[in-house]
């Protein structure tokens, strides 16, 4: 038997440790001015911070930051002058004269030149730089060459007339050029940082940056700090001194973190508490149209799908979208009926042909359309359906089976696949029947949807090919005039709809929640948000 | 002693080379690769990457010279994180894994024995339920389960404590996941302790200390602890492991930039080398466990040093 005596000094102890522990789990409380800090949430970490070498939406979350273009956008997402404080386009679109900004400065103090923009577009297209987005700037003269290796980076098109005068010549007009050049991959990179620090350039400490913030610390997996960009040209007009991204990579995670208060935005709502975040949050959470289509994609090359466009829009008709926003994915998306969301500059989605039937008529249709294929109840079609492992593509896979079996009692094998094994099979086109895939687009021009589906382009999943759309697309590539270009891609888009290569079956949304601390937050169809934009009312300095 | 131990050493490489030639081999067989993604790459600029990383070399090459930059000490450039090296990942990630389990260990072993002992003292007592009954429910509810909860109540409900891991600084925000990993533990540990400490009491040398007039605290203290620690010793070995490896969930749940989160990210990323570098960190650590183990043995046993 412990004694009492011995008991209390127990006691004595551990109410010492708790103390000891409390005291560090209380956050010290800082001195000096108040420093505005906003907290976010990103669902990955970049791949880099060389705007060369990241890829995903999240490096991008992270580098408009702390990198700036030509262009930028405005926080509900219309174009603004960046580092080019001015431009003038040649009458046959093929020559931009860009002027930089004078007072445009590195965080080091530097001035921004042309040579820079210069340099960044040569790196950029250079095979040894390995990018991942070369191709988007290939309609600059020579950039196909260099890129595929037979001309040096030197003979890109693009030139310093002087300090501040930067020349860009394309070989065909590209009306969306100005929203690539708001796109990370066309930022400039400090050239004399590159030549001093080679691989660790983008190491925080080595890092300079042209936007409104510089990159202090970056802990993988964890949190990438920003601050403050003091010689930013814009400078007086960022609000928040201090910015971090956190690394959340599970969403209901971050939906914590945003209730503890520890995330003024997050990146996302988990979809299993959707409903309930509708509830508790309705006036801070926004959901807006985004620039994506969820699609089940048809393996054109081989049998029952290939040469086979009857038996593909049974299928495509055959699905009840309205059912499936509603009941699966369940947090705003449109159903898809056209493959160029809606909310696209200078253009008006064509619709798929049986867009204005009621789903009875659909599925009438359809069954007779699965008849003239030949198939029918003394003959069932046996299909696969691949997918990628989650619980969302589950439930949509299964949905469509069911809608598939009961309108048109065609049987599908559910196969679910590892993302990276599903990505492969797809790639190959060897084993896949219909598969799950999804587009997002990279600029606000319905030309970075329907490009992809050109014969040979490498995205092009269901392997689609028909001249006639790839002759539209190229008419339309060669049009100054946008409202004829508008015509061809649209004349395209149809072209693309009647064929059936895939089914569309819903367009993204994007999904945030927004403090009401918040100021200036702007939906926009890109989904970018620039922190350099917003603000934090005043008597919130951490949350 | 010391030969023991070298021979010991030298033995673990033929295995460490197992361990690494097996992962090289199935990382490499797994469809997809770090390159991967809907945006297919022009052939072009796939070329180009895998020109830089060295992929476009056969298979024997990339292996031969992936082992000699190993016995350099380098893990290579991660695909992935393409400003970080393998090197630098794994020495960010380690010591936050390394010092969460120790804790985690620390706070199981000192709760479950002192539970378990409690309640093998008052048998079939309420307090000897209460612990039971805890403990059944701590191996049953998976942490998946326990840290949500946990999470809820006392980070976004009574706002105690943080909920996620960065930018909140100090012990706080270790308290959790501790708890979240230490709990099945916990409750593994006391039953342990319980089964292993009635054993003793009942046994006939604590019956003759009893007769020669000592307390229940002496008893515990000075002559069953000790027998009774041997069934928790060694459990220790595997604890240890599941609690470096299985924070996977803990480190997801509270966004914790640990090995086990590093390592499943890696993998489905295809980051090939980031994969073999955390394989090949834990097969030597598991290696130098076991040795450290066996050393530890024959220190207290007499009769294994003989041999």
């Amino acid at each position: 038997m412990i004694s009492k005596r011995r008991a209390l000094v127990y006691i004595a102890i551990i109410a010492a440790a708790a103390a000891v522990i409390w005291q560090y789990t209380v956050e010290p409380v800082a001195d000096g001015p108040a420093v505005s800090v906003l907290h976010r949430g990103i669902s990955s970490d970049p791949e880099s911070v060389d705007p060369h070498k990241a890829r995903s939406t999240q490096a991008g979350e992270v580098l408009r930051d702390i990198g700036e273009g030509l262009l930028t956008y405005s926080a509900t997402g219309e174009l603004l002058p960046g580092t080019a404080e001015s431009w003038t386009i040649s009458d046959d679109g093929l020559t931009y004269t860009f002027a930089l900004r004078d007072n445009a400065r590195w965080s080091n103090g530097d001035a921004v030149t042309a040579d820079h923009f210069v340099f960044s577009l040569r790196r950029l297209v250079d095979p040894a730089t390995a990018a991942f987005y070369a191709e988007l700037v290939s309609d600059i003269a020579n950039a196909s060459a260099i890129i595929a290796g037979d001309m040096p980076a030197s003979e890109l098109g693009v030139e310093a007339v002087d300090d501040k005068t930067l020349v860009v010549t394309l070989v065909r007009p590209v009306p969306y050029l100005l929203s690539l050049l708001t796109f990370p991959s066309t930022f400039p990179v400090h050239p004399g940082s590159v030549a001093q620090h080679g691989e660790e350039f983008t190491r925080a400490g080595n890092l300079l940056s042209n936007g409104a913030y510089t990159l202090d610390a970056w802990e993988p997996g964890s949190v990438l700090s920003l601050s403050r960009n003091e010689h930013y040209w814009n400078n007086e007009a960022t609000a928040i001194d201090e910015v971090r991204h956190h690394v959340v990579t599970q969403e209901m995670t971050e939906l914590n973190r945003y209730r503890a208060g520890e995330l003024h935005i997050t990146g996302s709502v988990p979809p299993d508490s959707f409903a309930q975040v509708q509830e508790e949050y309705a006036d801070e959470l926004h959901i807006a149209p985004y620039l994506g289509v969820y699609y089940y994609g048809f393996n054109l090359t081989r049998p029952p799908f290939k040469d086979n466009p009857g038996l593909r829009k049974a299928l495509s008709m055959a699905i009840d979208r309205e059912v499936l926003v509603e009941r699966i994915t369940g947090r705003g998306e449109a159903a898809a009926y056209s493959w160029v969301p809606p909310g696209v500059q200078n253009y008006e989605p064509r619709l798929l042909s049986y867009a204005g039937l009621s789903q009875d008529e659909r599925n009438a249709q359809a069954r007779r359309l699965l008849a003239e294929a030949g198939y029918g109840p003394g003959n069932p079609l046996e299909i696969e359906l691949r997918y990628n492992t989650s619980d969302t593509q589950e439930r949509m896979a299964g949905a469509v089976r069911a809608m598939w079996k009961e309108n048109l009692g065609v049987e599908t094998t559910l196969i679910n696949e590892e993302f990276q094994v599903l990505l492969a099979n797809m790639r190959a086109a060897q084993v896949t029947q219909v598969f799950r895939s999804s587009w997002i687009g990279d600029y606000n021009d319905a030309h970075t949807f329907l490009s992809i589906m050109e014969s040979g382009n490498a995205s092009n999943m269901p392997r689609y090919s028909n001249e006639d759309f790839d002759s539209l697309m190229q008419q339309a590539a060669e049009q100054v005039d946008p409202t004829f270009r508008r015509s061809y891609l649209e004349e395209a888009e149809r072209e693309l709809l009647d064929d059936h290569p895939f089914i569309p079956i819903y367009f993204y949304v994007s999904k945030h929640l927004v403090s009401p601390d918040v100021i200036g937050w702007g939906d926009n169809v890109l989904d970018y948000h620039y922190s350099q934009h917003l603000s934090l009312a005043p008597a919130d300095t951490a949350p | 002693m010391l030969r023991y131990a070298l021979k010991r050493l030298l033995g673990a490489i033929p295995t460490l080379l197992l361990v690494i030639v097996l992962a090289f081999l199935m990382v490499h067989a797994a469809p997809g690769g770090p390159f991967d993604a809907e945006r297919v790459l022009p052939p072009e600029t796939r070329a180009a990457l895998e020109t830089a990383y060295d992929l476009d070399k056969p298979l024997y090459e990339q292996f031969l010279g992936y082992l000699w930059n190993l016995a350099h000490g380098d893990f290579g450039p991660s695909y992935r994180y393409r400003d970080y090296t393998v090197s630098e990942l794994i020495g960010g990630a380690f010591p936050v894994s390394l010092q969460l389990g120790a804790m985690a260990m620390l706070l199981a072993l000192v709760t479950g024995v002192l539970a378990g002992t409690a309640a093998a003292l008052r048998r079939n007592s309420l307090l000897d339920r209460l612990v039971m009954a805890f403990a059944m429910t701590g191996i049953s509810i998976p942490v998946f389960v326990i840290a949500p909860v946990l999470v809820l109540l006392l980070a976004v409900k009574l706002q105690w404590l943080p909920a996620g891991w960065s930018g909140n600084a100090g012990i706080g925000r270790m308290i959790l996941p501790v708890i979240a990993l230490a709990l099945p533990q916990v409750a593994y540990i006391a039953r342990l302790t319980r089964a292993s400490m009635a054993d003793v009491l009942a046994s006939d040398f604590i019956r003759t200390a009893r007769a020669q007039g000592l307390g229940t605290a002496a008893i515990v203290r000075y002559h069953a602890l000790k027998p009774a620690m041997l069934p928790v010793l060694s459990y220790m070995g595997p604890a240890i492991a599941a609690i470096l490896t299985g924070s996977v969930v803990v480190e997801q749940i509270f966004g914790i930039p640990g090995l086990g989160e590093l390592f499943v990210r890696s993998a489905l990323n295809r980051d090939y080398t980031l994969v073999l570098g955390v394989v090949i960190f834990y097969g030597a650590l598991v290696v130098l466990l076991n040795l450290a183990v066996d050393l530890l043995y024959a220190v207290i046993d007499p009769r294994i040093r003989r041999r």
